[in-house]
């Protein structure tokens, strides 16, 4: 890790030293000129791994709770299967699916109909075409869905049956019994499984460039395209022929590494938060 | 069990045997071959590959070439960790004052770069000029139906839709070609935007690669961008003329861009840095670019050096029919004689390598 931070922070100096803490708050991306600002690409990144998980995490939860607590046993073994298979199944070949279906999708159907339906809030504004933000961010969802569902079944399975017992035995339904006994005991566990595709979401590269249409902008509109520090630099790097072009890329991989660190930090006081919770509760 | 041991010991005798004398027998073959390493730009390398192979089969040099891009190519270059580079931008005063001692750029073919567009119910070959391409890359002409574009083009219906621009998201060697050509015929591109490997695009959808650029194009109804010729070609894409200095509207292909290499002949200055757009002539096609391989004027290594001269030598004569099957335009005549005399100048410790 120490090491990482080194090589990048040394291979990045020309451009640290060149633009500072500007770098983090200026939105000029021109490579001729060479004046070079990140913030397109931290707001993109920020925005489509949120967007990503305010989509994943209620809907792989979901799955997750269905598959620990209510599937019959026999039909449990083949869900998990086909839900594991999807985080086995390449970063690019979701790209191309991206661009070969969701794309068209959401430019003919779902773009239409949220502009037709919430065109009031500035969030769908502009022509739909399909490329953009809202779909890398779905696309984002898809991929990290699996980790949720893996890692919450697992912590869910891990919730000793006394805990089931003694919520029934109370009389509590089914979903009260998840709710009360099963969720908290696995909180921990289940922000532990989030911050995991959190941290996916936002490393990702192939699928998002190829759906996100690589614009460094900041648009209030999740139908126009944006551009992500990860996208940026695998596309730019082969390419980039002057020094202080190449610093300002590897720059921005130190502000993306910056970046999971911090959201990593942060997953683990709240887990460590969480877990005494837990100890109370256990208690 | 005795028989057994006999066995096992002359199998492993045999064993050790076995790579002595395939060794003997290679080093007796042929003095040592020469392996020639180069890396650089992506655009040439299915040519490059094809001439490694028939090259090693022809006159046993080996040549490793590594696709990495031309920045990487360019970098390796300087750092001397190469025997050529190559690339499809020309190295800038700054990166050779960095590699020190005398740098050849060598054209090795050219490549076109033409305008891709989807336009439901409109084929092929509309008509472009410059000024309206920058225009429309500028988000200036923003409608399929604007005045510029229907006066170009009397016989075509064209819609009142919105352009969908589509550019190069990574940088490139179409890029620099494209943005040169833009340069070239709008003031204002120039100084807006200007021209290198990957820019400031105003307006408009970004796509990785060739590839990205057609996907978002062939996905994207009312949308236009740029790719190279021969991608164009092989993926039966719909693409327009383009208005060269002689007024003349032409269509893109590989005889119609040599020619502009010939018309470009007296531009083309003697370090042969320099895009091939908006040249001179008639039948030429205005946008189109060298890719180039790179080397030292000053040799290191007299061994290897003549097998690097010898190459391209080849390169540039035989080994040019190679090159319209895999849709890179060949080098015109007039140009060929001009590298001869440039290869000729390669020398290593003070000596010419090319008689």
């Amino acid at each position: 890790m120490g090491a990482i931070l080194v090589a990048l922070t040394s291979a990045a100096w020309p451009a640290i030293r060149q633009f500072g803490l500007a770098f983090f708050v200026t939105s000029t991306w021109d490579p001729v000129a060479l004046k070079f600002g990140a913030l397109p690409f931290i707001y993109g990144t920020l925005v489509s791994s949120a967007l990503a998980l305010a989509l994943a995490v209620p809907l792989g939860l979901g799955v997750a709770i269905f598959l620990s607590e209510m599937v019959p046993d026999w039909l449990r073994a083949p869900i998990r299967f086909l839900v594991e298979l999807l985080a086995a199944i390449p970063s690019v070949v979701y790209g191309l699916w991206g661009i070969f279906v969701l794309v068209p999708w959401v430019r003919t159907a779902l773009g239409p109909f949220l502009k037709a339906h919430l065109g009031f809030l500035p969030l769908f504004t502009g022509p739909p075409i399909g490329i953009g933000m809202l779909t890398a961010g779905l696309i984002l969802a898809i991929m990290i869905i699996p980790f949720i569902v893996a890692v919450g079944t697992e912590v869910m399975r891990a919730v000793p049956n006394t805990q089931r017992e003694a919520a029934i035995a109370l009389g509590a339904t089914r979903w009260e019994t998840t709710r009360t006994a099963i969720l908290p005991y696995a909180r921990s566990g289940i922000i532990g499984a989030i911050f995991l595709a959190l941290a996916r979401a936002l490393g990702e590269t192939m699928a998002v460039t190829m759906v996100i249409g690589n614009v460094p902008q900041i648009k209030a509109s999740l139908l126009a395209p944006a551009h992500t520090i990860p996208a940026v630099i695998a596309n730019e790097f082969t390419e980039a022929t002057t020094d202080l072009y190449l610093a300002a890329l590897l720059y921005a991989g130190l502000v993306l590494f910056v970046v999971t660190l911090v959201v990593n930090i942060l997953a683990r006081l709240l887990v460590t938060r969480v877990a005494r919770g837990v100890e109370a509760i256990r208690e | 069990m005795r028989n057994m041991r006999k066995a096992w010991i002359s199998l492993v005798l045999v064993a050790l045997a076995v790579p002595l004398l395939v060794g003997s027998i290679s080093t007796s073959h042929a003095q040592a071959p020469v392996t020639l390493n180069g890396a650089g730009a992506t655009f040439p390398y299915p040519l490059y590959s094809k001439w490694s192979q028939v090259y090693a089969a022809e006159k046993g040099v080996r040549i490793n070439y590594q696709s990495i891009g031309s920045g990487g190519g360019i970098r390796q270059f300087i750092a001397k960790t190469v025997d050529f580079g190559a690339s499809d931008g020309p190295m800038t005063d700054e990166q050779i004052r960095q590699a020190g001692g005398r740098v050849l750029h060598i054209p090795m073919v050219a490549g076109a770069v033409v305008p891709v567009y989807n336009i439901p119910g409109v084929g092929p070959g509309l008509n472009f000029t410059g000024d309206v391409l920058a225009d429309i890359f500028l988000g200036k002409i923003t409608k399929w139906n604007d005045p510029r574009l229907a006066k170009l083009n009397p016989n075509v219906k064209l819609p009142s839709a919105d352009i969908v621009v589509v550019h190069r998201s990574d940088g490139s060697g179409t890029t620099a070609i494209w943005a040169n050509y833009l340069s070239k015929v709008s003031a204002e591109w120039k100084s807006k935007v200007g021209e290198g490997t990957s820019v400031n695009w105003p307006t408009g959808l970004g796509g990785k690669g060739n590839e990205g650029v057609a996907g978002l194009v062939r996905q994207t109804p009312n949308s236009l961008g740029y790719v190279e010729l021969a991608y164009a070609v092989t993926n039966k894409m719909t693409f327009g003329k383009v208005r060269n200095k002689a007024g003349q509207f032409i269509q893109a292909s590989l005889s119609t861009t040599t020619r502009a290499m010939e018309g470009a002949l007296k531009a083309i200055p003697e370090d042969y840095r320099i895009f091939i757009t908006d040249p001179e002539g008639r039948d030429v096609y205005p946008i189109a670019g060298f890719t180039w391989i790179l080397i030292y004027g000053e040799q290191p290594d007299p061994v290897k050096g003549k097998a690097l001269v010898e190459f391209l030598w080849w390169a540039t004569h035989d080994g040019q029919k190679y090159a319209p099957p895999l849709l890179y335009a060949p080098l015109s005549k007039g140009l060929v004689q001009r590298i001869e005399k440039t290869l000729k100048t390669v020398t290593s410790r003070g000596e010419p390598l090319l008689p």
